[in-house]
């Protein structure tokens, strides 16, 4: 994909264009703390969405019989049981599918928002550009924690998607910086004075030429947006304005065992350790990115 | 320099009030109220307690009484704190909320400039890749996930300081508390600060001060330290949003009766008063500390410009 879409957007750099991906690609092979991220996130997507089909639990079937039961007992509860005998096993890796699914959606919505309102002010520039990233700073100097709670409020409790949808239409702050700082340097080239010149509009210019071109930056801003997104959601279902029961989720889980933690510590660390594993990994992995990506930074 | 802080300052207000409008109106146009509770009450009930609180005026008049309760400092009642009003309630939260974050803050730069300056020193050693790595870590990690696990080990299997809860004037209450808020922004400091004294030791008059013949603690004490923390002091208003964030969940960990976790009981109780009077206190001291920093910055640093 990206070779096209260099290909299409600064035909004169096409050569060192591909030099740049190959090398990034380089790079990023040689650095073993982002190749092993990968794996992990690779191997926990696998296990999160086809896992809970091998227990033959359901994630809120009550077992009257194994109530907290400790991982490791002589029954099917690989992972072992909450209070209310549901098992964790399956209820973690469901809170697991939530997060991934979560921190892609909502990634995506501010990557869609914030490309085209960044590269928009960039490139317009002048009063509009004023104008666009003053209210981006307005938004900026509220912590955006505060934000996300105003719209949790605003949904209708446990519909968790249409929630995120939101919070990644507020996220894109940070990537519409980026991107209009690129945009300001990128405007100045001569291939965009040649687009000009033969007469393509802006809304064209900004597709086929502006856009392609920040996309290193933006792909390492998104791979550390994913694990911001996978925090709110389970920070949100933590303090109970997020997923509801008898939905799981990590952050509503580690809620549960951080309050059983006296005599059943594993409630608390079998979703923590899923979560800390996935946050670590998606930044490790982004920090690789940066480095191949952005040379400059070593 | 005073024309610049004042023209700040006057931005702050314009950029507040912006603030509490928008949150106004999303909030109130939020489906559900505060009197929808799950056993329905009876209408004229209903309606008496909306007249009450003044929710049956329209909106744009309930806003401009708003505000003209905020000149006066009066946030209206809460509405589910029956017989508060939202200024009590946060007043008496506050005080150990700022003590809690304050302290975080302090115990990260007494911590984190330390390690990056160690960690900067020995560059490309095991110290350094244990200290980065941990600093990973630190800020991978959320306050919800420290917090239980730092209470789990030193108040349930150590039994050194109390798992949660307050008592007026015991310190050691805060202990884990800052413990856990103070992680992530030492971890931030750590790598900031490593980062900005690796560039700084390059320099020139880095150079001409070993060269001079400076003990090597001189040189980085008197010579590459200050400058270098130039990006720290930058960070410190970024730092103060964090904290505050965090505050929300650590006080709700460990059961502290700061004012953070109203926010979040105003958002499930669809309190409205309390949610606002929330978000404009919080916002004010954010704005305020970022105002800080950025006067802080210019005052350390001689070679910023004011226009």
């Amino acid at each position: 994909m990206t070779e096209a879409v260099i290909v299409a957007g600064a035909p004169a750099d096409q050569v060192s264009s591909r030099g740049f991906w190959a090398d990034a690609w380089r790079r990023l092979k040689r650095n073993k703390a982002s190749m092993v991220s990968a794996t992990v996130i690779i191997l926990i997507a696998i296990v999160a969405f086809g896992g809970p089909h091998l227990s033959p639990h359901a994630f809120d079937a009550i077992d009257w019989e194994n109530m907290a039961v400790p991982p490791g007992g002589p029954n099917d509860h690989w992972l072992g049981t909450d209070r209310l005998g549901r098992d964790l096993y399956v209820r973690t890796l469901n809170g697991v599918q939530i997060s991934l699914q979560i921190g892609l959606l909502a990634t995506f919505v501010s990557l869609l928002i914030g490309v085209t309102f960044g590269a928009t002010a960039g490139y317009v520039g002048g009063r509009i550009d004023n104008l666009m990233m003053r209210f981006v700073d307005i938004l900026y100097s509220l912590p955006y924690i505060f934000i996300v709670i105003i719209l949790s409020t605003m949904f209708e409790r446990g519909n968790i998607y249409v929630l995120f949808l939101a919070i990644g239409a507020v996220g894109w702050l940070t990537m519409a910086r980026i991107v209009r700082g690129q945009t300001l340097s990128l405007k100045r080239k001569e291939f965009i004075e040649a687009a000009l010149a033969s007469g393509v509009s802006t809304p064209a210019i900004l597709a086929r030429h502006i856009i392609p071109n920040v996309i290193g930056p933006v792909i390492i801003y998104a791979t550390l947006t994913i694990p911001q997104m996978i925090l709110f959601e389970s920070f949100l279902s933590f303090l109970g304005l997020g997923v509801q029961e008898p939905q799981a989720s990590l952050g509503s889980l580690i809620n549960e065992g951080a309050q059983e933690m006296e005599s059943a510590v594993w409630m608390l660390l079998v979703p923590a350790s899923f979560l800390v594993t996935l946050l670590t990994c998606f930044n490790f992995l982004g920090d690789g990115l940066r480095d191949a990506l952005d040379p400059r930074d070593r | 320099m005073m024309r610049y802080a004042l023209r700040r300052l006057g931005g702050v207000i314009p950029t507040l009030f912006i603030i509490i409008t928008l949150s106004f109106f999303v909030i109130r146009l939020a489906p559900g109220g505060p009197f929808d509770e799950e056993q329905a009450l009876p209408p004229e009930i209903k309606a008496n307690l909306e007249a009450a609180y003044g929710l049956d005026k329209p909106l744009y008049e309930q806003y401009v009484r708003y505000l003209g309760g905020l000149v006066q400092g009066d946030f209206g009642p809460s509405f589910k704190f029956k017989d508060f009003s939202v200024t009590e309630l946060i007043a008496q939260g506050l005080p150990i909320s700022l003590l809690l974050g304050f302290s975080a803050v302090l115990l990260a730069m007494m911590v984190g400039i330390p390690l990056g300056t160690l960690a900067a020193l020995r560059q490309n050693s095991p110290t350094d890749y244990s200290i980065m790595s941990l600093a990973v870590l630190g800020i991978a990690l959320p306050s919800f996930v420290t917090g239980p696990l730092v209470a789990l080990v030193f108040g349930l299997y150590l039994r050194w300081l109390p798992v949660a809860g307050w008592e007026t004037g015991q310190l050691r209450y805060l202990v884990l508390p800052v413990i856990t808020l103070a992680l992530p922004v030492i971890a931030y400091i750590a790598r900031l600060t490593r980062g900005s004294l690796l560039e700084v030791l390059r320099t020139n008059f880095v150079r001409t001060a070993r060269a001079k013949g400076l003990p090597e603690y001189r040189v980085i004490l008197r010579h590459a330290l200050r400058p270098a923390l130039l990006p720290v002091v930058s960070y410190l208003g970024p730092a103060t949003a964090f904290v505050v964030t965090g505050s929300l969940v650590v006080e709700t960990v460990f059961g502290l009766p700061g004012s953070g976790r109203y926010l979040v009981q105003g958002a499930i109780n669809r309190d409205y008063t309390l949610v606002m009077g929330m978000i404009v206190v919080y916002g004010s001291l954010t704005l305020m500390c970022n105002l800080v920093a950025d006067l802080l910055y210019g005052w350390l640093d001689p070679r910023v410009r004011y226009d």
